[in-house]
């Protein structure tokens, strides 16, 4: 682990608002996030998941209310200091026109470098790191818009691992995966919570899903939090028709013993 | 070496040669020995005038002014995400000339010219900036704005040309082609003042542009100030542009042209590529009016003509390729 890492922060929402300009779509939001843990946000579409992520990032300034890094206001924090402590794979980055795979990772080392310092070892290292990791590095030297799509959402995953943030914010990181390779990001993020203690918050579209992964849910619903916890204590039949207004059966995982949501047929 | 150190170094030995044909070819030719002789150290050679203070200057001039334009469009492009956007498209150059032709249209005295031209580039730079603003800035708006005042600069310009008359009119038309035939050192001193300070400050913002370009949420998540780093880059691009225009006048398609050329030699941006990018301006500009000045010798064609010349069907190559693509 390279050594300018710093511990894991702490990040949380108080009486948060937030909008675009129009009616809010965050509303009245207290929501903290476990260190060291993996926090899945769920809701129907519309329900405020991504606005809560990007405003848990900075990405948007709430109307009302703030989120705290480390007990302070994020949004007075100077940019660099929280871009070291905080990392964001947003839903779709742009790639540069014949950006290579090692080139995007290296970018990621931006917050770690000053006007006139150098690219260091240290920059080396926490780039081959991130490119073992993801297992990239055969394909460090291959344009980023030439990979599939799930290599290529490795090799963002790689570029945040190279911003070395202890804590991860990642806006459905496994749409446009087909399921293989579904489980094979949500392993990659799951081992790198393991093994690096990284803190790691994900907006997911996938019930079962956050509930396997996610050792906390946020379950969102119109803006406000309906239910946060433990999968296995907040999912329920009940909670699920309130939020996505879907009645399901709630069972345990054959496999991991956390709850898995069987819907009905609507006209069952 | 890498691929952008030996283009480089390509690029480098391309601009000395050309730079020799420079002071070599002309109506009056100078052997190449004593050309470079004259230009260095012989001071007292009889071919003085012809070098020093025709040829020299003059693709001196040609060499900062092509550095200056690449680099500006090279900023431009990164920063707005588009290949088709340079200063002179968003209406920098056309700026420049609205003011610059009003000088020359009224008869005022010409020693005026460049600074009316530097403040024509500098205010409409401003003026595209503060119009595109609304709770924040758009690099598609910058744009399409700079389009709208590029095009209401020009019927500015139009309406002087048919409004004045045609001995004064006539000096303007000539300045609006972009012309390096009367070079001084002079103007090769003020465009050395620029660079001076612009290309410095174009490579340090490299760092963050290189972020930029990965989209904006991505570029806050990794600490860049957005709307400071905008501004910067503008600053430095604008100011690269209003440089030249005011030193040279209006030279089209370097700024639009050159960065692809680097791009597509030594691939995204980087410091490397920054500098391939600079050197190419150096060799296009250089060539252009090398062509400018020998292809129907004696007459001398305005080197911004050949550089539309060889810009415009490079255009349209970029276009078919950014069509494909898409």
């Amino acid at each position: 682990m390279p050594p300018d890492r710093v511990p894991s922060p702490t990040l949380k929402a108080e009486q948060l608002f937030a909008d675009y300009g129009g009616p809010p779509v965050v509303k009245n939001l207290t929501a903290a996030i476990p260190t060291g843990e993996i926090t899945a946000i769920v809701g129907a579409n519309a329900s405020g998941k991504s606005t809560l992520l990007r405003a848990l990032a900075r990405l948007l300034r709430p109307t009302e209310g703030a989120v705290y890094l480390d007990g302070a206001d994020i949004c007075r924090l100077p940019t660099r200091s929280v871009a070291a402590r905080l990392g964001l794979l947003p839903q779709s980055p742009r790639v540069p026109d014949g950006v290579l795979v090692e080139d995007l990772v290296r970018r990621g080392r931006y917050p770690h470098q000053r006007i006139f310092h150098q690219w260091s070892k240290t920059d080396d290292q926490a780039v081959l790191q991130a490119l073992e990791l993801t297992g990239l590095v055969e394909m460090r030297k291959r344009p980023v818009d030439e990979l599939s799509g799930g290599q290529r959402q490795r090799a963002w995953i790689a570029m945040a691992l190279a911003q070395d943030a202890p804590m991860m914010l990642l806006d459905e990181p496994t749409t446009f995966l087909d399921i293989a390779h579904q489980v094979e990001m949500l392993d990659l993020l799951a081992r790198l919570n393991q093994t690096e203690n990284r803190t790691v918050v994900m907006v997911l579209h996938d019930l079962n899903q956050a509930c396997r992964y996610a050792s906390h849910i946020i379950a969102l619903a119109d803006g406000r939090i309906e239910a946060a916890g433990p999968p296995v204590e907040v999912v329920t039949a009940e909670l699920i028709e309130r939020v996505f207004g879907l009645r399901v059966s709630v069972v345990s995982c054959p496999v991991t013993g956390t709850p898995l949501c069987i819907p009905y047929r609507h006209n069952y | 070496m890498t691929r952008t150190a030996s283009l480089c170094t390509a690029s480098a030995a391309g601009i000395l040669a050309l730079t020799v044909v420079g002071l070599v070819v002309g109506d009056f030719p100078v052997p190449a020995r004593e050309a470079i002789a004259t230009a260095i150290w012989d001071r007292g050679s009889e071919f003085d005038f012809v070098i020093n203070t025709l040829r020299f200057p003059r693709v001196t001039v040609a060499v900062l002014a092509g550095i200056c334009l690449a680099v500006s469009g090279a900023l431009f492009q990164s920063l707005i995400h588009n290949p088709l956007v340079s200063p002179d498209i968003i209406g920098i150059d056309t700026g420049a000339a609205a003011f610059a032709v009003a000088i020359l249209a009224m008869g005022l005295d010409n020693q005026w010219l460049p600074y009316a031209a530097f403040a024509g580039a500098v205010g409409t730079a401003g003026l595209i900036f503060v119009l595109s603003w609304r709770r924040g800035f758009s690099g598609g708006r910058l744009v399409l704005v700079g389009i709208g005042v590029n095009a209401l600069l020009t019927a500015v310009i139009t309406y002087m040309l048919v409004r004045f008359p045609i001995e004064r009119v006539s000096a303007a038309a000539r300045w609006q082609a972009g012309t390096l035939s009367s070079s001084s050192w002079g103007d090769a001193r003020t465009l050395a003042i620029g660079l001076a300070v612009l290309l410095p400050a174009a490579f340090l913002l490299i760092r963050r542009l290189r972020v930029m370009q990965l989209g904006d949420d991505m570029a806050i998540a990794l600490g860049v100030g957005l709307e400071p780093s905008r501004l910067a880059v503008i600053t430095v691009g604008c100011g690269l542009a209003a440089v030249v225009v005011a030193v040279v006048g209006p030279l089209g398609f370097v700024a639009l042209l050159v960065p692809h050329v680097a791009r597509a030699l030594a691939g995204t941006l980087s410091g490397g590529v920054l500098l391939l990018t600079a050197l190419l301006g150096a060799v296009m500009l250089l060539s252009a009016d090398l062509v400018a000045q020998r292809l129907f010798a004696p007459t001398v064609l305005p080197a911004g003509v050949v550089t539309a010349a060889m810009g415009g069907p490079h255009l349209l190559f970029v276009l078919r390729r950014f069509n494909r693509a898409a």
